[in-house]
């Protein structure tokens, strides 16, 4: 559904992207993640058509961005970062006015607008202006206009960005939804929610791309695949020490808190130490108040990888 | 086709939502209407060698109003639009970039012309009232009316340039408005340059947006000013439409 070759972008001497290179198959929700400033948007709006690259190519359903932007942007819905909208005019006036860029035909447009107003929940403000729109239905406004026309394909600039935790599960379910019948690309800061969409994940820093997988491999991937909490008073014993014993322990760190000591453990990827640990404390009588496994979250592969070349 | 009257039809709807444009109307209509009172009154005192109609056309209150609206009504077109962001979602439809300038050009022409609706109203109310006509003859109308549209494209076209080059409205004004009196008081140098050869003196005739008025509101349809400002448009069109497009150059 997109093809991209050796994309190359560049501001005024500054680097924005670098020879990236990627694909996006059919009814994949791909996930797109990055600090600030990595080069996310920039490699959206290219693939908007909304500027040309430095060099490279890129393709959406098979038309080219350049040559064939019209077409590309026929079969392409996309919601810009912070979604900029007309303020002086009502919901269902705008999404009218857009379906009649998109060429919808005369008889579907007043049932199309009605299907994406549906399907984003836009009913109960459809006659107002949309300067008196909260930021979390202008955003619907925004993903409903992406919709209209039915693409096979859909960019969401950080769709979730700025809305309250009740919006976003709202939009991650649309947007699960969504997924079931178009290919979605979508740029995001919130973790979780790419672990929970997203059927692979691009890692771009630094206008390069640093990874990409399915959320799954990424995990397995990474050094800190996981980790054991216990929470223990553990009296004189040095339990370090003791816990670095156990196998499949990488590294124990500890901290203090009153007379509790807080273990934390890296151990080694798939390995689970816990009955091991569990054994370990009350063969020495330690009074356990907590032991926890720390699942590895996409939030540690970000970090690990961005932060890889300063630390 | 379509997609050129969405646009458009969003572009003139979008002055009627806006306070700049009843503002413009308000100002405009003041600014006629006063002149077309002043013309009369002074006409009423002595008998002159001119008709009302010209008179209306050719006064300094009438060209005072005529260059500040361009810059009223053409700063927003582009600027406003790069301000807000509202350019991205445009731009990532399928439109092309000259249906977009075109759609802002003629939206802006068609808000001027609504301007200048009341002022035939005037002309028939005073042969309504006075039982005479306010021109020497119907060509006179046309002609006038014609000045007015074709240097109003130029203008218009003006201002779109002015628009396209900045996201900031003010700057945008200021460079039209610039830009315009510039070219329209070009003309005047004829006035108050009287040593001047009689060449120059003609040359800057040719450009000279007072005479062109002059000859025109007698009811003299002159073919130069048409191809001039017709072709000068055209080039501020295209030159909009180029600094458009050039941030999808490949630097």
């Amino acid at each position: 559904m997109i093809k991209v070759e050796n994309l190359t972008k560049k501001y005024a001497g500054q680097t924005a992207i670098r020879d990236l290179n990627f694909e996006v198959g059919q009814g994949e929700i791909m996930g797109f993640l990055g600090p600030n400033g990595a080069g996310k948007t920039t490699t959206m709006r290219i693939l908007a058509s909304f500027m040309p690259p430095t060099s490279g190519r890129a393709s959406i359903a098979g038309f080219d961005i350049f040559e064939q932007s019209l077409q590309a942007r026929a079969h392409l819905g996309y919601m810009p970062e912070n979604v900029p909208l007309y303020n002086d005019m009502r919901v269902t006036e705008y999404l009218n006015y857009r379906a009649a860029l998109k060429s919808i035909p005369h008889r579907r447009m007043s049932e199309r607008v009605g299907d994406v107003k549906e399907l984003c929940g836009l009913r109960e403000v459809e006659n107002k202006l949309i300067r008196a729109l909260s930021k979390g239905f202008r955003q619907r406004v925004g993903l409903a206009d992406a919709l209209l026309h039915e693409p096979d394909l859909l960019i969401l600039d950080e769709p979730t960005i700025g809305l309250d935790p009740n919006q976003i599960r709202q939009v991650r379910e649309l947007i699960k939804n969504l997924g079931k019948q178009h290919t979605i690309l979508l740029s995001t800061h919130i973790l979780p929610e790419v672990e929970m969409t997203c059927s692979r994940v691009i890692i771009i820093n630094k206008g390069r791309i640093e990874a990409c997988d399915t959320p799954e491999n990424l995990l397995g991937r990474i050094r800190t695949a996981g980790g054991v909490t216990l929470e223990a008073r553990v009296g004189t014993d040095d339990a370090v020490a003791e816990l670095k014993g156990i196998t499949g322990v990488r590294d124990v760190s500890e901290a203090d808190d009153n007379d509790w000591k807080i273990l934390s453990l890296r151990v080694e990827s798939g390995a689970d130490v816990r009955p091991e640990v569990f054994r370990l404390a009350r063969d020495r009588r330690w009074e356990v108040r907590e032991l926890t496994a720390r699942r590895a979250t996409l939030e540690d592969v970000f970090v690990e990888i961005t932060h890889s070349d300063e630390g | 086709m379509r997609k050129f009257y969405t646009l458009l039809s969003r572009e003139v709807s979008s002055y009627f939502y806006s306070p700049i444009a009843y503002i413009v109307l308000v100002f405009f209509l003041f600014v006629s209407g006063a002149d077309f009172y002043f013309q009369i009154s002074f006409m009423n005192q002595r008998p002159v060698q001119y008709s009302v109609q010209e008179a209306f056309f050719n006064s300094v209150f009438f060209w005072f109003a005529f260059v500040l609206i361009f810059p009223l009504i053409t700063m927003r077109l582009f600027a406003e639009e790069f301000k807000l962001g509202t350019i991205e979602p445009l731009m990532t439809a399928p439109v092309r970039d000259w249906q977009v300038v075109l759609a802002k050009f003629f939206g802006a022409v068609f808000f001027y012309l609504v301007l200048w609706v009341p002022t035939i109203l005037y002309f028939l109310i005073f042969q309504y009232i006075t039982g005479q006509t306010a021109a020497g003859s119907s060509g006179a109308y046309w002609g006038s009316y014609l000045m007015l549209l074709l240097l109003g494209m130029f203008y218009v076209s003006v201002g779109c340039f002015a628009s396209v080059l900045t996201r900031n409205q003010i700057i945008a004004a200021v460079i039209s408005f610039c830009a315009i009196t510039m070219h329209f008081f070009s003309g005047l140098i004829t006035f108050i340059l009287t040593e001047v050869s009689s060449t120059t003196r003609q040359l800057l005739g040719y450009f000279s947006a007072l005479e062109q008025m002059g000859t025109l509101s007698r009811g003299e349809i002159d073919t130069r000013p048409i191809v001039l400002y017709l072709s000068l448009t055209i080039v501020m069109l295209g030159l909009t439409y180029q600094a458009f497009q050039s941030r999808k150059w490949r630097l």
